[in-house]
């Protein structure tokens, strides 16, 4: 852990966002994670995207669970609230807090073992609810946290730091999402932040559950030789297959669509995301065939990045159970749980 | 980019900001830290090697370091470096015993000083220890040129020049006071091995305006006005006093007058404020001592009455945005009892005569060689106000250490354009795993405020030293601003794994992984944008496994070595740079010379 706080001295042409505030009013405590660990990474890059995004930090919900990955929210935006949910159970407690209160902007940050192994159920079921938000799986392929045990994203083949190489199926969460309709599904790596910052913020954008695998080496305990995700393995077998940029609503006027074929995918809130380089022919609304790329790539050793998938027409949590668009915290409780009175002539009308 | 060549002192030299535009190099943040531990006579020692009059100097110098240092680019204002240096020389003990001593056989060369200020005393101080009689021939009845005779004693006390140049002349230096050099031929008869010229410039600059003769009993040339003063030949003035120009001698003047029974004092400037020569803090402690500064009059006559100055013609104008152009609104008079001549010193150099083979150049300036300060006549160098015309003591004192190498390669055979070169020394303050032998903490306190003796008090007496200087609390504070650039940012582009924990933790966004190109290219793609030119890009060697190179932009870093404590692979480390200044008969010299 740094032997000091990070200095307020600040770097003097600081960019101040819609709000009026920099990048350094986004930060948080000093991470206390292993020097050089991709996780720290990632919450560099998450900073960025809710500076880029001018959320105001107080309108911020940072969910997490167990684990190194679940550690950092607190890292990032000190004004935000948050909570730490038991070992796995992120995406539940989390889809309750948004059915509570649909204001704020909504974050998970998770692990692999965290999300696949303990909290897979949990996920699986969050997935299926759709609520609006962005959920970070930092993949590290082990139990960071408890001292480097595989975890159930390990690929075949992988060696630990010490004992046998892994020799049980790995979870692969991008399938896992588009196999369970999954509405917002990508990829990154945390040593890429020109393509890790715009899906953060396309994945803010996203009127429903964004899931993104961010590969994120764990530097003590899976950053070794025969590693499948160290930084060096990881690097060597990544590749970008979709670009993409993402452009806020209010900028969509200037934004063109460039006569390279290049697809735009307009967002609930009128932000786009644009995609390039997409191998041709890919349609990145259509579920079946993103699935079969990828499941292709990954048979050939492949790490595909980029976002694979998005779809703008599903209802979200909200509009599935026909909620009001007041935030439910903010309904008087009267109203909410109008008495015995009121059950009994919601029953009178089911006789 | 080529890899930067971390191997080239200047490299990291030039990072120690106040240290690379102090023109004697002393290390700032080395003396910084040792008063932060309260070895104040350490301190004052490190100061010494570079500076030799901490103590004046801690007072008066111009502080060429302060604008340079990068704190005043991380937040407002720079460190208070000049008034640390007076720290360290109020509170030092008895240091006669760690003074260089001239030995005890001389090696038989003798050189000869011309004029006892800062300039030839340096010289002196350099040669005395390598075994040189020095002989130092001097107008006046006392060392120290316009230190004592034209910086007021309010701003720097008899005592601290007395003991300073004491720590020289104790060496066993020949001075010959009340002895002005007549005939530089009479002086080269004498059969000097070397002869250094030192003697100011000594003429200030008259106005040849209707009224200057008539009215000339109350009009007085600043320099010599500020001297007969020193001298205890003036003690009073008018009580309307109009000071012309606005350097730092008419600082002094007006400050002078306004303890003379001034009462109505004011600066006349021909140009807006911001084209002011004087130092800002000189204009701040004017302007505290109720001096008034008049910008855009120009002088036109001085008005007499009956023989007698009672005021002065001023043409007011109006500038262009970049005061070159002006134009005339109209003529005001203003009254006046005295007018003080403060717009500039001239060389003269009559005593010198023009067949000596000293070449002179249309200015009538001796033509001086910029490294080696040798005239066109071997053997005899120039240096301080003497050579390229006025500038400041720490200048005198930089030229006095270059013209001593000078000096003594003549005196033993070796070119003098032979000059040995700054080495370095460069060691890690790692002590353990997020522990440094310096304090990275960074502290967000703002400068500190010098406290003054207040206005009643300092008027009574001439001589009382306005300024207090910093309390145990204010020093305690002070020192922790200084960001300790001499604590380098040291990469080994071999051991990184491109992980990126040193660019997200960076609080000032010194550092860019990306790809190779041209400096101007790379500059477009860095972190946060590249705002200052002047400060330079470190270039690594390409990294193993991208190839990609690390840049850092050194403009803003605040050495707080969070890049080092965040790498996994110790890839950055903070490493303690030590300028190996050479001066005369330094080792490197001797070696040399061995
Ligand atoms: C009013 C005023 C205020 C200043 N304030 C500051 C300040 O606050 N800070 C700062 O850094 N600088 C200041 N300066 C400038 C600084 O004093 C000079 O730059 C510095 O003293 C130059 O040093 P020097 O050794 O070259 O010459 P000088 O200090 O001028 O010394 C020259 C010496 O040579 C002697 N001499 C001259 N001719 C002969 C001769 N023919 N024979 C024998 N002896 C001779 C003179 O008597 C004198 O003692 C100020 C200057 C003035 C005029
Ligand atoms: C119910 C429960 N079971 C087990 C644990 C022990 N435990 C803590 S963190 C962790 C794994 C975390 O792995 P991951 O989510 O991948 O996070 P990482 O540390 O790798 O970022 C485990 C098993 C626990 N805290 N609670
Ligand atoms: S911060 Fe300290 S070392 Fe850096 S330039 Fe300023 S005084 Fe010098
Ligand atoms: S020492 Fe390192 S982390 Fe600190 S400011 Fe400088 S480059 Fe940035
Ligand atoms: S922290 Fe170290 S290993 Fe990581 S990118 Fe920086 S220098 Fe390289
Ligand atoms: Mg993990």
């Amino acid at each position: 852990m740094p032997s000091i706080v990070k200095p307020t001295a600040a770097h003097p042409s600081l960019v101040r966002n819609k709000l009026g505030l920099t990048i350094r009013d986004y930060e948080g405590s000093m991470s206390t994670l292993c020097a050089g660990c991709g996780h720290d990474s990632i919450t560099a890059a998450i900073i960025r995207a809710f500076h880029e995004s001018s959320t105001p930090p107080e309108m911020i919900a940072k969910m997490s669970g167990i684990g190194c990955s679940s550690k950092t929210p607190t890292y990032f935006v000190n004004g935000a609230h948050g909570f730490n949910s038991a070992h796995g159970r992120m995406p539940a407690i989390a889809t309750g807090a948004i059915a509570a209160n649909r204001s704020l902007t909504f974050i998970g940050v998770s692990g692999d073992g965290d999300s696949l192994s303990i909290g897979l159920g949990h996920l699986a079921h969050a997935i299926r609810r759709n609520p609006k938000m962005l959920y970070v799986i930092e993949n590290n392929g082990v139990y960071g946290l408890t001292k480097g045990q595989f975890s159930a994203s390990a690929d075949i083949g992988s060696k630990p730091k010490k004992g046998d190489p892994n020799r049980m199926q790995p979870i692969d969460p991008m399938l896992l999402a588009l196999t369970l309709g999954a509405t917002f599904v990508a990829r990154s790596f945390s040593g890429d932040k020109e393509q890790l910052v715009p899906i953060l913020k396309a994945g803010l954008a996203h009127n429903g559950l964004a899931i993104v695998d961010v590969i994120s080496p764990c530097v003590t305990f899976n950053d070794h030789e025969g590693s499948t995700k160290s930084y060096i393995s990881s690097r060597k077998n990544i590749t970008r297959v979709t670009e993409m940029d993402f452009v806020p609503p209010e900028q969509e006027i200037i934004a063109q669509i460039s006569p390279q074929g290049k697809t735009a995918v307009t967002m609930h809130d009128g932000s786009v995301v644009y995609f390039t380089s997409l191998p041709e022919g890919y349609d990145p609304s259509n579920r079946l065939a993103a699935y079969s790329y990828l499941s292709e790539q990954q048979g050939k050793g492949e790490i595909p990045t980029g976002l694979f998938y998005v779809s703008t027409d599903q209802p979200e949590l909200h509009e599935l159970n026909a909620t009001p668009d007041e935030a439910l915290v903010n309904v008087p409780y009267s109203k909410l749980s109008p008495g015995a009175a009121a059950l009994d002539k919601l029953m009178e009308g089911f006789r | 980019m080529k890899p930067t060549k971390i191997k080239d002192p200047n490299y990291f030299h030039k990072v120690v900001d106040c240290q690379w535009a102090c023109p004697a190099h002393t290390n700032v943040p080395e003396y910084i830290r040792l008063i932060a531990q309260g070895r104040f006579s350490d301190a004052y020692m490190v100061n010494r090697d570079s500076n030799v009059f901490p103590g004046i100097l801690g007072r008066v110098c111009d502080r060429p370091c302060e604008p340079a240092c990068r704190r005043g680019r991380v937040e407002e204002k720079p460190v208070a470096i000049c008034r640390l240096k007076r720290v360290a020389a109020d509170h030092r003990q008895d240091i006669t015993d760690r003074l260089p001593k001239a030995p005890a056989t001389k090696n038989g060369k003798r050189v000869a000083c011309i004029g006892a200020g800062p300039a030839s005393l340096t010289v002196a101080n350099d040669l005395m220890p390598l075994g040189y009689s020095v002989t130092v021939f001097e107008k006046y009845d006392k060392p120290g040129g316009l230190m004592r005779t034209n910086i007021p004693s309010f701003r720097l006390p008899e005592q601290t020049l007395d003991e300073e140049m004491g720590y020289i002349l104790e060496m066993g230096v020949d001075i010959r006071y009340n002895s002005p050099v007549e005939s530089m031929k009479g002086l080269l008869d004498q059969g000097f091995d070397a002869v250094f010229v030192g003697t100011g410039a000594p003429r200030g600059k008259d106005l040849d305006i209707p009224g200057r003769q008539e009215a000339a009993a109350n009009i007085h040339i600043g320099i010599d006005w500020l001297e007969s003063i020193a001298f205890g030949h003036i003690d009073k003035i008018g009580e309307k006093v109009l000071i012309i120009g606005v350097g730092n001698t008419a600082m002094d003047c007006c400050r002078s007058s306004r303890r003379l029974g001034g009462k109505d004092i004011k600066v006349m400037a021909r140009r807006p404020r911001q084209f002011f020569k004087a130092s800002p803090w000189e204009l701040e402690d004017a302007e505290e001592e109720q001096v008034e500064i008049i910008i855009n009059h120009a002088p036109k006559r001085f008005v007499l009455e009956n023989g007698k100055l009672v005021g002065m013609e001023f043409e007011r104008l109006e500038w262009d945005a970049a005061a070159k152009k002006s134009t005339l609104i109209d003529t005001v008079i203003l009254p006046c009892d005295d007018v003080i001549l403060a717009i500039g010193q001239d060389n003269a150099f009559p005593w010198i005569e023009r067949d000596l083979g000293i070449e002179f150049d249309k200015w009538d300036m001796p033509k001086v060689d910029e490294k080696t300060y040798e005239c066109s006549r071997p053997g005899i160098f120039f240096g301080g106000d003497a050579a390229w015309g006025p500038k400041n003591i720490i200048w005198a004192v930089a030229h006095g250490h270059g013209a001593a190498i000078s000096i003594h390669n003549h005196c033993q055979g070796v070119p003098v354009t032979e000059r040995p070169e700054d080495g370095m020394n460069l060691l890690t303050t790692k002590m353990g795993i997020s522990e440094w032998a310096y304090s990275n903490d960074y502290s967000s306190s703002k400068r500190e405020k010098m406290k003054h003796v207040d206005l009643v008090e300092r008027f009574k007496d001439l001589k009382t030293e306005v300024e207090i200087g910093f309390t145990a609390e204010q020093t305690a504070r002070e020192v922790q601003r200084c960001l300790n650039c001499d604590v380098q940012t040291v990469f080994t582009a071999k051991r990184c794994i491109e992980c990126d924990a040193c660019i997200d933790i960076c609080p000032v966004q010194c550092l860019t992984i990306t790809r190779d190109g041209e400096e101007e290219d790379v500059r477009k793609r860095l972190s946060a944008p590249s705002i200052n030119l002047t400060q330079d890009l470190y270039a690594s060697d390409p990294l193993p496994q991208t190839s990609r190179l690390m840049f850092k932009d050194e403009d803003v870093c605040v050495h707080c070595g969070l890049c080092a404590e965040r790498c996994p692979t110790a890839a950055w480390d903070m490493q303690k740079f030590d300028l190996l200044i050479q001066l005369a008969g330094s080792e490197a010299c001797t070696k040399q010379f061995a």
